[in-house]
């Protein structure tokens, strides 16, 4: 029923090893994205899935390996440069600001995309105050898209887990980014508010055609959600392609449930 | 209200909007907040809307007596489809927007529905899922685009393209709206609404312009509304009230209906728009008190000893006030000091600092509820009323509300109580039919053209009708004395621990009762005990909560005991579910009425144990996700004796 065209290959990673002092954490990986896909990375605990998407907006600098996005080559970036890239990210640990209010939160996304400088801040004039409408606008509508308007003025803090992370969805929605990565969008939430996260998922991508990079742990959902998968092991890359064919891929089997010795 | 130019200019729905477009063109009919912002359009807006919509309508072949369905939450769009429908001849059809596709489809079939108009993708996923079963559906259209850019079916439209057509339709014949609007008399049928099934399928009750404008007419009337009053439109539109309240009043007397952001917005909308009128079932009051109490208990100590100390005061003298009863000088003080601090403060938290009188239904309410918000000045009052009497039977007049009345007959209604103590009523806003049911009409209107109510009730001194009970519900214990079972379970009810309550006891040696917990207000008494607890059945099943129920339970039967007839009918034995009672399990029905007989049939072992003098029962329950899936709960319930009070005889 998707509308959606998957297009060029728009991230591509090459060989890619990340080393912490001794330990390895993601050794002579390559696997790439396309446009307005929904690209998993799964694997078991410590297989360095957080740390590909680390690699990918630029937290960490790999020892070793090419990155590609947009035809560029990239070479060493900071977190900052790939948001204002188009790139946009939620954290395994929800990482909100919890004494601040939705809306404020939400707001912050936006913060790549002011252009009054801090002092027409503060005081709020010229620009900003035109700019701020604006913003507010773009935001109100990603609350909408998240159907959250009911805790637009309540603090973080006091929300219920599985509502902080579609508030950290929205601040990152509120960047309208080209690419979204998803640390783990549906950790600790129960059925109801998993399939109303897959849902919003899904909607992003089909109706801003938003790529989207997510990690997760639920298999079933990652199979019902991805176009493609990707399986690391021990920081190195064991699967890689559509959910059937991961499914059926007997070293993804060995990895997930074991082997018998 | 103003003098209409002729007598049938104000007898129609379609006839007062377009005179309210011309009269009042440039004041505000709708609002409803998007984006965090509030959208207004005003009558003669909404006017223009409606043309479009009953032109495009009519461009679809929609003809004079089909019948639309109209499904979701109240939006500006759905009512102007409402009065766009009447324009053309034909009968509105609200469903309840909560309900799930299959309750749906015996609505749909009856009313033999070929034109939906729906809220959005959820509504119209449901509407597709039935479409096998009914093909008649010819026509679905919906008003929030969101998500529905690949549903490219093409019976399936954008509301937007529907106006448009219509617009251009309406240039082509300028006159086909009006020559259509001037077709309609006042005898037509103005909207069918559903009853709720508590007894067996849904009705369609059929409700004249003529019943509606009664109804709406007598009851701004009675309360002295004018065109500037506010209301918040936030009950489901299939309900009757929510179609007195937000559609025929507010077209009758010109005011204005707000619709809510989002259904969980409800209260922050409700402070923004502070209502000046204002409708509620006494569930939400409750929740709201529940809401003040628990914040308080929070508060500090100077701002707690505050407001216990001024709303003595209001306990004392609050009421009376309201009521303009004499009222001792020092009181009337201090109520005007404790207005200042505390309750002014209090209603506007609320959002009911603006109301001048609300009104609640649709079930008993509390005593001390009640009164709580008439003591701080809100002129809360109760009215009786049914779908097939356009909600409009009995209203509490200014200045003599009692809280175990409904008050008296309204202005053009003759009530009268038959032999069996069945409340019987005659007037203008009686239904025309139940729809293609001949024989139920026939069944619920005797020969004197009095409609059964089916409630049983009587009349005190001051001719104030009581509704004690659903007439069939009234039974007989075994001994012979009268059982009122909703009267019980309402009487448990007004604890705010309570959730639910079903009792049984009609042909039994005594009375027994399953009780649901509130668990946000139990929840909280545990908390401040420092109970730990994993969930609902976790909650509910604990020694100390079963002590708290007991408590309350004793309480019922100890003022039971002095209720005369009804003194046999204190509860014996009690447990608590392992499950809160759910309209997805059919255990309510969606106006949230407890099934008795479903429920005495599904948890049949219960019951048995309950009679049987078991301590303890095992129980497996199916239960129903919100997503069709099912899955089963388990436990072990305890049951406990409760200590009843003599019943002393009076010598005949």
């Amino acid at each position: 029923m998707s509308g959606r065209k998957i297009g060029e290959v728009i991230l591509d990673l090459q060989n890619i090893s990340l080393r912490f002092g001794g330990v390895k954490a993601l050794t002579n990986i390559s696997f790439d994205v396309r446009e307005h896909e929904v690209r998993a990375i799964i694997g078991p605990n410590g297989a360095g899935k957080s740390s590909m998407l680390n690699v990918i907006n630029g937290v960490y600098h790999p020892q070793e390996g090419r990155i590609n996005f947009r035809g560029e080559e990239r070479r060493k970036m900071e977190p900052h440069m790939a948001a204002m890239q188009g790139i946009a990210r939620t954290f395994q640990n929800i990482a909100l600001f919890k004494g601040m209010t939705v809306l404020d939160n939400v707001m912050t996304g936006r913060i790549t995309k002011m252009k009054a400088n801090f002092l027409e801040q503060a005081i709020r004039i010229g620009r900003a105050g035109r700019e701020e409408v604006e913003h507010r606008k773009k935001v109100e509508e990603v609350i909408d898209f998240l159907e959250i308007q009911h805790i637009r003025k309540t603090p973080v803090g006091r929300l219920p887990y599985g509502l902080q992370k579609r508030v950290e969805l929205a601040r990152a929605l509120a960047a309208e980014p080209s690419m979204l990565l998803l640390d783990e969008p549906m950790a600790g939430m129960n059925v109801e508010e998993k399939q109303d996260m897959c849902r919003f998922i899904l909607d992003v991508n089909d109706q801003f055609g938003t790529t989207i990079v997510l990690i997760e742990h639920d298999m079933g959902v990652v199979m019902d959600i991805s176009d493609r998968v990707v399986v690391l092991d021990y920081g190195k890359k064991i699967g890689d392609g559509t959910p059937d064919e991961v499914r059926n891929n007997q070293e993804v089997i060995a990895a997930y449930l074991g082997v018998a010795h | 209200m103003p003098e209409m130019a002729s007598s049938r200019a104000g007898d129609t729905f379609p006839r007062l909007l377009f005179y309210h477009g011309q009269v009042r063109g440039d004041k505000t009919a709708m609002r409803e907040k998007h984006l965090g912002i509030w959208q207004s359009w005003t009558w003669s807006e909404v006017a223009e809307q409606v043309r479009a919509l009953a032109c495009g309508l009519a461009g679809m072949g929609f003809k004079r007596g089909d019948n639309l369905a109209i499904i979701g939450d109240n939006r500006p769009r759905l009512y102007m489809t409402m009065a766009a429908v009447q324009c053309l001849g034909g009968v509105p059809v609200p469903l309840y927007q909560d309900a799930v596709a299959n309750e749906m489809l015996f609505v749909l079939q009856d009313a033999g529905i070929r034109f939906a108009l729906v809220e959005d993708q959820e509504q119209v996923d449901k509407l597709l899922e039935l479409k096998g079963q009914m093909p008649e559906l010819e026509h679905l259209v919906y008003d929030d685009p969101r998500g529905m850019r690949h549903y490219n079916q093409p019976f399936i439209h954008d509301v937007e393209a529907l106006m448009a057509m219509g617009r251009i339709h309406n240039q082509n014949h300028p006159d086909f709206l009006d020559g259509e609007v001037a077709l309609g008399t006042c005898d037509d049928v103005s909207v069918m609404l559903y009853t709720s099934g508590t007894t067996g399928k849904p009705k369609g009750v059929c409700l004249t312009h003529k019943a509606f404008i009664s109804a709406a007419r007598g009851g701004i009337a009675f309360d002295g509304l004018t065109a500037n009053e506010d209301i918040l439109s936030y009950l489901p539109m299939a309900w009757v009230g929510d179609h007195l309240f937000s559609f025929a009043q507010a077209m009758v007397a010109g005011f204005a209906i707000n619709c809510p952001e989002s259904g969980e917005t409800v209260m922050t909308d409700l402070r923004e728009i502070g209502p000046t009128y204002y409708f509620a079932p006494p569930r939400v009051f409750e929740n709201l008190l529940t809401q003040v109490m628990i914040r308080m208990e929070d508060a500090s100590a100077i701002k707690q000893k505050m407001f216990h100390f001024f709303m003595a005061v209001a306990r004392r003298s609050g009421a009376e006030i309201l009521d303009g009863k004499p009222v001792a000088f020092s009181d009337r003080l201090l109520y005007l000091l404790g207005n200042f601090f505390v309750f002014g403060p209090l209603k506007n938290v609320l959002g009911l600092s603006r109301v001048r009188v609300a009104y609640t239904a649709g079930a008993a309410i509390g005593p001390d509820l009640f009164r709580f918000y008439r003591s701080i000045g809100i002129n809360l009052k109760q009215l009786y009323g049914q779908t097939e009497t356009c909600a409009y039977v009995c209203l509490q007049p200014d200045g003599q509300v009692k809280f175990d009345s409904v008050g008296k007959p309204a202005p053009g209604v003759e009530v009268k109580i038959a032999d069996n103590g069945e409340i019987l009523v005659k007037g203008p806003m009686l239904l025309k039919e139940y729809y293609k049911r001949p024989e139920a009409t026939a069944e619920s209107i005797n020969a004197d053209g009095y409609f059964m109510t089916g409630d049983a009730g009587l009349f005190d001194d001051e001719g104030h009708l009581k509704i004690i009970d659903r007439a069939k519900d009234v039974g007989k214990l075994s001994n012979g004395a009268m059982y009122a079972p909703n009267y019980i379970e309402n009487k448990l009810k007004f604890f705010q621990y309570i959730k639910e309550a079903v009792v049984f006891g009609d042909r039994r040696d005594m009375v027994c009762a399953f009780i649901n917990i509130d668990i946000g207000a139990v929840g909280n008494w545990a908390e401040r005990r420092g109970i730990a607890y994993s969930g609902y059945a976790d909650l509910a099943s604990r020694q100390e909560v079963y002590g708290l129920i007991q408590e309350c339970i004793e309480q019922v039967n100890a003022g039971l005991v002095g209720e005369g007839m009804l003194a046999d009918s204190q509860i014996h034995r009690f447990l608590i579910l392992h499950k809160e009672l759910d309209p997805d399990d059919d255990e309510l029905t969606r106006t949230r009425k407890v099934r008795r007989s479903f429920v005495a049939e599904k948890y049949a072992v219960l019951v048995d144990a309950l009679y049987s003098g078991k301590t303890s029962q095992f129980i497996e329950t199916q239960v129903r996700f919100e997503d069709g899936r099912t899955g089963k709960v388990a436990a072990d319930l305890q049951i406990r004796d409760v200590k009843t009070y003599p019943v002393v005889r009076h010598a005949a």
